[in-house]
């Protein structure tokens, strides 16, 4: 298996990615690739019905039991904004969501480099430490985590969410930063450290500038995780540091309060908001070669 | 590596043989934060589910747990939901992906059109699944249109309308996974092995699905996990109160409705248990599987 290993940068080049044919099959793949197509049609029909249902509720008038509303309006739009203070819960996600990112990178970028390049007494604990979050349901370390908050009477502030929070992001910034970093050339590192550099400026001016790609991958993807991370936010937010998902939650979990149709204009307000940050995300990030190159970590 | 720190230098230079030395500061920020908001939390939970709120032995809690048929059936009604789940989205994940691996025009948009649902939040898939399969939706007019059932078919507020919320949220980050495990081997080896007579059924079966074994443990892991902890959808669209009661609406309900802590925590910790015992069970399988380089990066 160690002698393939030379020869991944020749796989790499896409040097045979003309004419290749998606299946390269022959005849048993068709009807089968006609299957599989099939299937995904259906899902994605039912998908765009089951989202366009909502979108379509968020504007109607009034719908009960017919194919399409009644009328349409935008009321519910105006009323999502005034009734559930949207203003409000939208400044509180970005303020969580910004400080999230800002912290974990922060933190985590050099964590990130340490584990990457050094072997140490203790190295497996570490790792076990940093493996444990991700692994682990929210619910599970949510619960005693808000409970210690509790305790300290940090529950329900701002500083409370944003430290929930960053249980499952520094990890995460971790495991997306280590093969950034696997890639970057100790020799580069070797020549700062050679021609006088310290390892601030070793960090600053050598490695920062050259895993901004990474930076930015991790960046994106814990800002995208955060804005949609529900259960920790549920369990330790009070009524002033709702993010926008709880927000929505608690307002859906009390049906008669309020309309269905403001309830749906919120959900959709949310859900624009975060394909929004999906996509630029993707336009930054090929997502499937960051998932690609992580597999060499967990394997140990 | 230039250790400078420490008081003696007997003493750094055996911590610096073992690989301490002051470079590893770069990890304390993340570590102390972790020890401060995860490992601590986590084992005052557990200290505090040794304590039960109306006294009894230091395991009263988990006898209590186990011994009341409501509390330890959620430990099942979550297995039922979670693991169907997470095995319907890696097993949905492999065949489109084996079929998106290559290049070709379009990819990159349909790779984005099945994974953007990961935006939607369980919230708006809960709210169109209760309009979209309720008695009154889309799919049961067509179907009733259709003359294939009489009476609407009921999809929501039970099991069936859980599982589908897991799917819909799951399947992106599983499809996703497997896809770039899949874009991970090297296509040189599946063509060596045409190259020696291998049919396409062969290839698969012989190349392709051993190579791809050890990432479908490791995508179907995280899709348990996500799945384990499933919990607004369960309430929004499921029965909370019989069918879907899973692990984490017992434990949700234990802390902030009855106010007993103690429980919550002792719910939360054999959540930890149960989920990790499977997680060990598929690792274990793993362990036994391939798990060398698969050459290229090609995606």
């Amino acid at each position: 298996m160690t002698a393939l290993d030379p020869d991944p940068p020749a796989a790499a080049v896409p040097a045979p990615a003309k004419a290749r044919r998606p299946g390269i099959p022959g005849r048993w793949g068709r009807p089968y690739a006609w299957l599989v197509w099939g299937a995904v049609a259906f899902f994605l029909v039912n998908l765009g019905a089951l989202i366009l249902s909502v979108v379509v509720d968020s504007f109607a008038t009034t719908w009960f039991g017919t194919w399409l509303p009644d009328g349409y309006t935008l009321d519910w739009y105006a009323d999502a904004w005034r009734e559930f203070g949207l203003a409000q819960v939208l400044q509180v996600t970005l303020v969580v969501a910004l400080a999230v990112v800002g912290v974990s990178l922060l933190f985590g970028v050099p964590a990130a480099y340490t584990l990457a390049r050094r072997d140490f007494a203790g190295k497996r604990v570490v790792m076990l430490l940093l493996l444990l979050p991700v692994l682990l349901p929210p619910i599970t370390y949510g619960i005693p985590l808000a409970t210690v908050l509790y305790k300290f009477q940090l529950a329900g502030t701002l500083f409370g969410v944003i430290a929930a929070n960053l249980v499952p992001a520094l990890p995460f910034v971790v495991l997306v930063m280590t093969p950034f970093i696997e890639q970057i050339d100790t020799n580069i590192e070797s020549a700062a450290r050679m021609c006088g550099a310290r390892t601030r400026q070793v960090f600053t001016r050598v490695l920062v500038p050259l895993l901004v790609p990474g930076i930015l991958a991790a960046g994106i993807l814990v800002l995208v995780r955060t804005v949609a991370m529900f259960e920790l936010t549920f369990l330790v937010a009070g009524p002033d540091s709702q993010t926008l998902i709880v927000a929505l939650y608690s307002a859906a979990f009390t049906p008669g309060i309020r309309a269905a149709q403001a309830i749906d204009a919120m959900a959709v307000i949310y859900t624009a908001l975060s394909a929004t940050l999906l996509t630029v995300a993707l336009f930054f990030v090929n997502p499937t070669q960051i998932v690609a190159q992580v597999r060499e970590t967990p394997a140990d | 590596m230039a250790a400078t720190a420490g008081t003696s230098p007997a003493l750094r230079h055996r911590l610096a043989e073992r690989g301490i030395d002051r470079s590893l500061l770069l990890l304390v920020p993340a570590v102390a934060v972790l020890v401060a908001l995860f490992l601590y939390p986590m084992l005052y939970g557990v200290g505090l589910s040794l304590q039960p709120a109306e006294g009894g032995g230091v395991l009263a809690n988990y006898a209590a747990f186990f011994q009341d048929s409501y509390q330890s059936g959620t430990v099942w009604r979550t297995m039922r939901l979670a693991l169907p789940a997470a095995l319907i989205n890696v097993g949905a994940s492999v065949p489109i992906a084996y079929r998106l691996r290559g290049r070709f025009r379009g990819r990159r948009l349909l790779t984005a059109i099945l994974v953007l649902p990961v935006t939607l939040g369980t919230v708006l898939v809960a709210d169109g699944l209760l309009r979209y399969l309720g008695p009154k939706g889309w799919f049961n007019r067509v179907l009733l249109d259709l003359g294939l059932v009489d009476e609407p078919v009921r999809l929501i507020y039970n099991y069936w309308g859980v599982l589908f919320s897991l799917i819909i949220t799951g399947f992106p980050f599983a499809f996703l996974l497997v896809l770039s495990y899949m874009s991970g081997i090297d296509p040189t080896l599946e063509r060596a092995a045409a190259t020696l007579g291998a049919g396409p059924r062969q290839r698969v079966r012989y190349i392709t699905l051993p190579l791809l074994a050890p990432g479908l443990a490791t995508t179907f892991i995280l899709a348990f996990v996500l799945a384990f902890s499933v919990f607004p959808s369960a309430n929004l669209v499921g029965e909370p109160a019989d069918e879907t009661r899973v692990m984490a609406i017992a434990a949700y309900q234990a802390a902030f409705e009855k106010y007993d802590y103690s429980m919550a925590s002792t719910i939360a910790v054999l959540m930890g248990v149960f989920e990790l015992l499977v997680i060990a069970l598929v690792l274990l399988w793993r362990g036994r599987l391939y798990t060398g380089s698969t050459g290229g990066k090609g995606a």
